[in-house]
């Protein structure tokens, strides 16, 4: 293992391995991933891994819009000798109450000025894109087919493999324990198997964002609350679309493989680290989508699993750095959606160590957002 | 190692070969969910249940390890597939004991996490 680097990014989640990636790109010659456990085995393997466009918050819609243009081209990209799976047959958003549909109106508008595609659908409109669907109790759709999903494990993968070409180094099964600062530069990390000096440190530790921003004495304003999910086996094709309510709670998508993905939020459930499995939602998640699909009750449940949301307290991810601390970034508190955002993210992370110009304007996502009263309104979150 | 060995099927689930399974390996997984992640070795229907050992088996004897020191992956429910009608068609009947399903709020909804009987 190596005793210094020019910079050490902690996570070999999805957001790590695309900043760590970026910055071997750009040229970072000797730049560390540090993964306590293994590649994706945090909240990037346990994820629903949708990629959407239809936000309602204009910096959500950016972010995403500019990272589904670099997911289109990832494949080429990386170099990946495997699928990463990224499909773009659309997010056909379902609206069940006139709140949910007289907000999706609302979304659209925003996303026609930033250039998205998204159209509204009648229910009878929507059946024609999903003939599975059960129309009933629907008031009405948006449907954007640029939207679409990729495998998590595969994506992270093909990053960390093209920074290893690139002559970074992958560091599993080790842990940081601490980051040492002195007169407010970052210099060294702490590791399970050795300290590594470092100008650079890079927080992209996910659900454990929190205890290693203590680190250098930061409090970060996140949580993390268990999601459940669970996955069927794989069957003749009955949706293309992400299909997905907020009111209702649930997403679900058919992987290429055939198998399809769902999961529901629970507005009951407590802040914390617990990734069990419950009965209670199993007969949830059934009973919702048999009623939405009703082909669905043939189709057999094959796992369930649950990961965890680092949640962020305007629900949109905290972005750079932290003023007074020299050499320390964060890609933190994504709240559900950071599988999406992860390739701009890396990206402009990257840029921003470097000093180079930035790809995107990410100036009001940072940490100080909090402080200033400057917070972001996300209504679309599941 | 032979070509024919390496077309020998071992997860049957999902159709995943040794020879899938060998490149895995020498591409740096160790762990059994490395491999499934790549693989889809153990993620069918079965959950592993005929390939996980051939598997680890497979990972130790490259990492000249005993099979019991390779890092499982963990067993996830239902224990058989289970098709979503049945599960929607479920009443969750609260258990008696003390402590759950006592409350007058108790409802098919409990999620005080303690085990409800199915029907
Ligand atoms: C059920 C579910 C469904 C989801 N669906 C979607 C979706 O459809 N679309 C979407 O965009 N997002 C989705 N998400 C959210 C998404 O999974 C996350 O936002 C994203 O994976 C975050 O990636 P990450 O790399 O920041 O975190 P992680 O993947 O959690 O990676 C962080 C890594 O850091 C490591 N780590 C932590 N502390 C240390 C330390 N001290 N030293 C070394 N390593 C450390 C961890 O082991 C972990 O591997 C979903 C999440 C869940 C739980």
């Amino acid at each position: 293992m190596k005793t210094r680097a020019d910079a050490v990014v902690i996570g070999g989640g999805v957001v790590g391995a695309a900043i760590a990636y970026n910055l071997a790109k750009l040229g970072l010659k000797d730049t560390v991933v540090c993964e306590k456990h293994t590649f994706a085995s945090g909240s990037t393997g346990r994820c629903g891994a949708g990629v959407r466009e239809q936000w309602g918050a204009e910096g959500n819609i950016r972010m995403c819009k500019a990272a589904i243009d670099i997911f289109e081209t990832l494949q080429e990209e990386l170099e990946y000798d495997y699928d990463i799976e990224f499909v773009q047959k659309g997010y056909l958003m379902l609206a069940y109450t006139e709140k949910e549909w007289e907000q999706f109106k609302a979304n659209l508008k925003v996303q026609h000025r930033l250039g998205v595609n998204a159209v509204a659908l009648t229910p009878e409109e929507a059946r024609e894109i999903v003939p599975s669907l059960n129309i009933e109790g629907l008031y009405g759709a948006t449907y954007n087919p640029r939207d679409g999903h990729a495998n998590p494990f595969h994506t992270t993968r093909a990053y960390l493999k093209a920074f290893e070409r690139l002559g970074g180094e992958v560091y599993c099964f080790t842990e940081v324990t601490g980051i040492e600062q002195s007169n407010g530069k970052i210099q060294k990390v702490r590791t399970t198997r050795g300290d590594i000096s470092t100008p650079v440190v890079v927080n992209a530790a996910g659900p454990w964002a929190a205890p290693v921003a203590a680190m250098v004495g930061i409090d970060l304003p996140v949580y993390t609350e268990r999601h459940q999910i669970l996955v069927t086996e794989p069957v003749g094709r009955l949706f293309d679309p992400m299909l997905m309510s907020f009111s209702r709670g649930f997403y679900s998508q058919q992987t290429p493989h055939g198998s399809i993905i769902m999961g529901i939020g629970d507005p009951d459930e407590p802040k914390g680290y617990d990734i069990g499995h419950s009965w209670q939602f199993l007969k949830r998640m059934c009973d919702i989508m048999c009623s939405v699909v009703p082909a669905l009750m043939g189709v057999r449940v094959v796992r369930q699993w649950s990961g965890l949301y680092t949640i962020s307290p305007d629900a949109h991810p905290i972005l750079g750095t932290v003023s007074g601390i020299d050499g320390y970034y964060q890609a933190v508190g994504f709240s559900g959606h950071g599988f999406m955002l992860a390739p701009i993210v890396g990206k402009v992370i990257a840029e921003m160590i470097l000093d180079r110009p930035l790809s995107i304007d990410i100036s009001g996502l940072d940490l100080g957002r909090f402080e200033r009263g400057d917070l972001r309104v996300e209504p679309s979150v599941v | 190692m032979s070509h024919a060995e390496d077309s020998i099927i071992v997860c049957r689930c999902e159709d995943v070969t040794l020879g899938e399974i060998r490149k895995a390996i020498r591409e740096g997984a160790v762990t059994l969910d490395e491999v499934k992640r790549i693989t889809r070795a153990g993620m069918g229907p079965c959950q592993g249940r005929t390939c996980r050992l051939l598997v680890a088996g497979e990972i130790a004897r490259f990492c000249g390890k005993h099979v019991s020191g390779i890092l499982q992956s963990k067993y996830r429910p239902p224990v058989k597939p289970v098709k979503m009608g049945d599960l929607a068609a479920l009443e969750l009947t609260p258990l008696s004991e003390p402590g759950h399903g006592q409350q007058s709020g108790a409802s098919p909804e409990c999620t005080c996490g303690k085990a409800v009987n199915g029907r």
